[in-house]
């Protein structure tokens, strides 16, 4: 079952919340964060940023382990990101906000859950060019934008089990969320969500007066 | 005194201290702020918040959008370091490979240890906390009641600084005036849940944690703190002077660098420092308690991390702090011919009856929550609101024993992992305009439950030393064994079918009923790293590991200043009573060396 984060939560509940959400959510299974870093990486694959990282320094995708994504497969990934979440008005495209390389970052990660995710992605990004070219007779950034949008509403249903789309369908769903979280993350997807936090105030005052009295609420929480 | 090295350390203290969180913190401020020279030793590094949290800092700033990996099990930017429920290099092992039989060991390597990160709750036991076999039959009473632990959580909350409000509600105990900062407003969803709440029956009240709501009153707790203690009033009211009021941003997760919020690291340990008794050895790992041929202990033998050679270090007393299951693994590492099971094992209560709390979530989405105006809902990055429990006088007919208090998160705080979903099941993924649209709609507009939960200590969950394993500085590891009981499995179907009635009276609709097996949806052992236990406290040897004030009942000047000594785990988060419980242990230290007994 599919499981929004809500944005303001404290970290037990931010955990259990991954325990809850389970592998469709765009965090990772709580269990799985507790097993150890896997055994049996080949020799030379990227360690992840370890256990004690400078948490304050900026980090750009590629800063801790290379990129993996050929030219071929960021293009279909930002053709893709876009037709999830295009340009609207002076807000840019997901490619414009930086998804792809996030994608990237993200496929490229060295952990168990992204290198589950790394299958996903890779196998949908080759479906999705094979279908392009199966119907429109070129890659998917090279088809035509309502192409494009047809060939994603193919894949919005949820595709019953067995069925030639499960896998492509599961695929898109997946990277829509991942489009989502990448965009959302940023300074101006946060800004188009319309999250105002994250300034210093010199006091809480609490939802607006007139909001709490549309609601029908008293702002005194008291027993 | 400061921070020092193996060859630095002074040849004998007062009091060494194991651990530097909230108990070894609070162990280290009363012990030093009264004049003892201590030593603190911590497994992990030095940590200053001041400067190492990220405080602004937005996700696409992290790797991976600061989601969680196995090096940092709760995002990027969680203050853990060196930590998480596996550790590189310190393995601990569990007895079954079932995973609903075994225990997940979360532990931080860092100076104040996981009191940087939790989540600032500070619930005060109640009256029945200490006394639950007299009330039910079921674990164990513990050998001191509520109104010897109130003096010291008054003092404890005046010293962090906790906000929050009396209700008078039953075994929920007020604070005497003066020891509480005031709550901050309540956030929307949480003015709703509170509203429907009480159709329920469900009470909504202010929740406490540990965070300034405004700069402590600095005038007058110093002498409350330390009557007759000039020279304490003194450190401790320029202390206060120093540490900023909550600004309304970040999380508290990451650590607050102007602190405004309780970590062992900008609460306890500055001042203690300031005593100029207090030294820290940090990333130096205590294997063991050493005795003297008359069964005292003489000190500890450590590890030095940065050159894996042996260290040793003397003091009058040994206060173990490390987190409960750690001190258990000190404690059952210190083997001699005097205690060849260990120290404090010759009742082989070692170990056992190691608890956690019971934990399961419900959430929902609300659609009278939607489309709100954008207004600021950080807050005090954490929860405003909780509901404690308020089921005693149906304990007969729950079908389970003991009850849980229920923490929910609501509001458009900065975005994470979010992605819009259709409440409809089954519905089609959107995407494009219509996915940006359904995005602003749906923000802020979901509500998540969690219980928390009293587990009953039971003879299948406890842990032991592993025959096999060591660790990398050759140290034996823990083996854990963990079993739910059918009070602890009922409790959470009737969390999960109370929060799901809950959306519903919120008017929201929940996709499935909950599942009745609430073994389905119970948090694994572990999981909500509230773990305490293992060196119990008891009227008797036979019974218990540590007598009323701690002190273990072998080795008179070893004490357990942790979690390790709780005779039950209440609901409440146990940080508030771990601090409460450790200055109540060093005040006793304190007794025993003037009276000269140790």
């Amino acid at each position: 079952m599919n499981r929004p984060l809500p944005g303001r939560m404290d970290r037990r509940l931010a955990i259990k919340w991954m325990l809850a959400a389970g592998a469709a959510s765009v965090l990772a299974d709580t269990l799985s964060l507790a097993a150890p870093l896997a055994d049996g990486a080949p020799a030379g694959a990227p360690r992840g940023y370890g256990t004690d990282p400078d948490l304050v320094r900026p980090y750009k995708p590629g800063d801790y382990w290379p990129l993996t994504l050929s030219e071929a497969q960021l293009r279909t990934t930002a053709a893709l990101c876009d037709v999830i979440l295009p340009a609207e008005g002076s807000v840019p495209s997901a490619s414009g906000a930086g998804v792809p390389d996030f994608i990237d970052e993200w496929v490229s990660a060295p952990y168990p859950n992204y290198v589950k995710d790394r299958k996903i992605v890779l196998d949908g990004l080759a479906w999705v060019d094979g279908e392009s070219q199966k119907r429109f007779g070129k890659a998917f950034a090279d088809a035509a934008p309502g192409q494009r949008v047809s060939l994603c509403d193919a894949l919005a249903p949820e595709a019953a089990a067995g069925s030639p789309l499960e896998s492509p369908s599961k695929f898109f769903r997946r990277f829509r969320n991942l489009t989502s979280a990448g965009f959302y993350t940023t300074p101006v997807g946060m800004k188009d969500l319309g999250y105002v936090g994250n300034v210093p105030l010199a006091t809480f005052d609490g939802p607006p007066a007139d909001l709490v009295a549309m609601l029908g609420l008293t702002d005194e929480v008291k027993w | 005194m400061a921070f020092v090295t193996p060859s630095t350390a002074a040849d004998k203290y007062d009091v060494i201290v194991v651990g530097s969180g909230a108990a070894g913190g609070q162990a280290a401020y009363t012990l030093t702020m009264d004049g003892a020279r201590v030593l603190m030793i911590e497994a992990g590094r030095n940590y200053d918040p001041r400067s190492e949290t990220p405080m602004f800092q937005t996700p696409d700033m992290a790797p991976l959008r600061g989601a969680g990996t196995p090096d940092k099990p709760i995002g990027f930017f969680d203050a853990t370091i060196d930590g998480g429920w596996s550790v590189p290099g310190e393995p601990y092992t569990n007895a079954s490979t079932d995973k609903a039989r075994q225990f997940f060991w979360w532990r931080a390597r860092m100076l104040g240890g996981r009191t940087n990160h939790w989540a600032r709750h500070a619930l005060r036991n109640g009256p029945y906390d200490f006394k639950p076999y007299s009330r039910d039959g079921l674990g164990f009473d513990w050998p001191i009641s509520y109104d010897d632990v109130a003096p010291y959580y008054d003092k404890v909350e005046m010293l962090i600084g906790v906000y929050g409000t009396n209700n008078a509600l039953e075994n929920t105990p007020d604070s005497p005036e003066g020891c509480l900062l005031p709550p901050p407003k309540a956030r929307i969803g949480e003015l709703l849940a509170s509203q429907r709440g009480r159709r329920l029956g469900i009470p909504v009240v202010p929740i406490r944690r540990a965070v300034l709501t405004r700069p402590l009153d600095h005038r007058t707790i110093p002498a409350k703190l330390h009557p007759g203690n000039a020279r304490a009033q003194r450190i401790i009211a320029e202390d206060m002077q120093s540490r900023a009021a909550c600004f309304w941003a970040t999380s508290c997760g990451r650590g607050c660098s102007i602190r405004a919020n309780y970590q062992s690291t900008t609460v306890h340990i500055p001042p203690a420092m300031a005593t100029g008794n207090l030294d820290v050895l940090v990333n130096s790992m205590v294997r063991e308690i050493r005795v003297d041929p008359s069964g005292k202990a003489t000190g500890v033998v450590y590890v030095d991390k940065t050159t894996g050679a042996e260290g040793r270090a003397s003091a009058r007393a040994v206060v173990l702090a490390a987190s409960a299951c750690e001190t258990v693994r000190v404690l059952l590492n210190s083997k001699s011919g005097m205690f060849p099971n260990g120290i404090g094992n010759s009742g082989g209560l070692v170990g056992k009856y190691i608890m956690d709390t019971v934990g399961a979530n419900w959430s929902g989405q609300i659609p009278l929550l939607e489309n709100l105006p954008p207004h600021n809902e950080d807050g005090a990055g954490g929860l405003h609101v909780y509901s404690p429990w308020w089921l005693y006088k149906e304990a007969s007919k729950l079908g389970f024993a003991r009850g849980y208090h229920v923490e929910f998160g609501s509001g458009k705080g900065m975005p994470g992992g979010y992605a819009p979903f259709t409440p409809d099941p089954g519905g089609r993924t959107s995407f494009g305009l219509k996915m940006k649209e359904e995005a602003r709609r749906y923000y802020g507009s979901h509500i998540g439950f969690s219980g928390r939960g009293e587990m009953i200590p039971n003879a299948d969950s406890f842990c032991e030393l592993d025959p096999k394993v060591v660790d990398k500085w050759g140290i034996p590891v823990l083996r854990f064994s963990w079993k739910w009981s059918q009070h602890e499995i009922r409790q959470v179907a009737h969390m999960q079918r109370t929060f799901a009635d809950w959306i519903e009276a919120m008017g929201g609709t929940n996709k499935t009923r909950p599942d009745p097996d609430g073994s389905k949806a119970i948090a694994g052992g572990g999981f909500v790293i509230h773990e305490v236990g293992g060196a119990i406290m008891g009227s008797s040897a036979a019974t218990s590991v540590t007598n009323s004030w701690s002190q273990v009942w072998d080795v008179r000047n070893v004490f357990v200043a942790d979690g390790a000594v709780f005779a039950s785990n209440a609901d409440k988060n146990p940080t508030l009573t771990i601090m409460a419980l450790a200055w109540r242990t060093a005040d006793r230290v304190l007794d025993e060396m003037r009276r000269g007994n140790i």
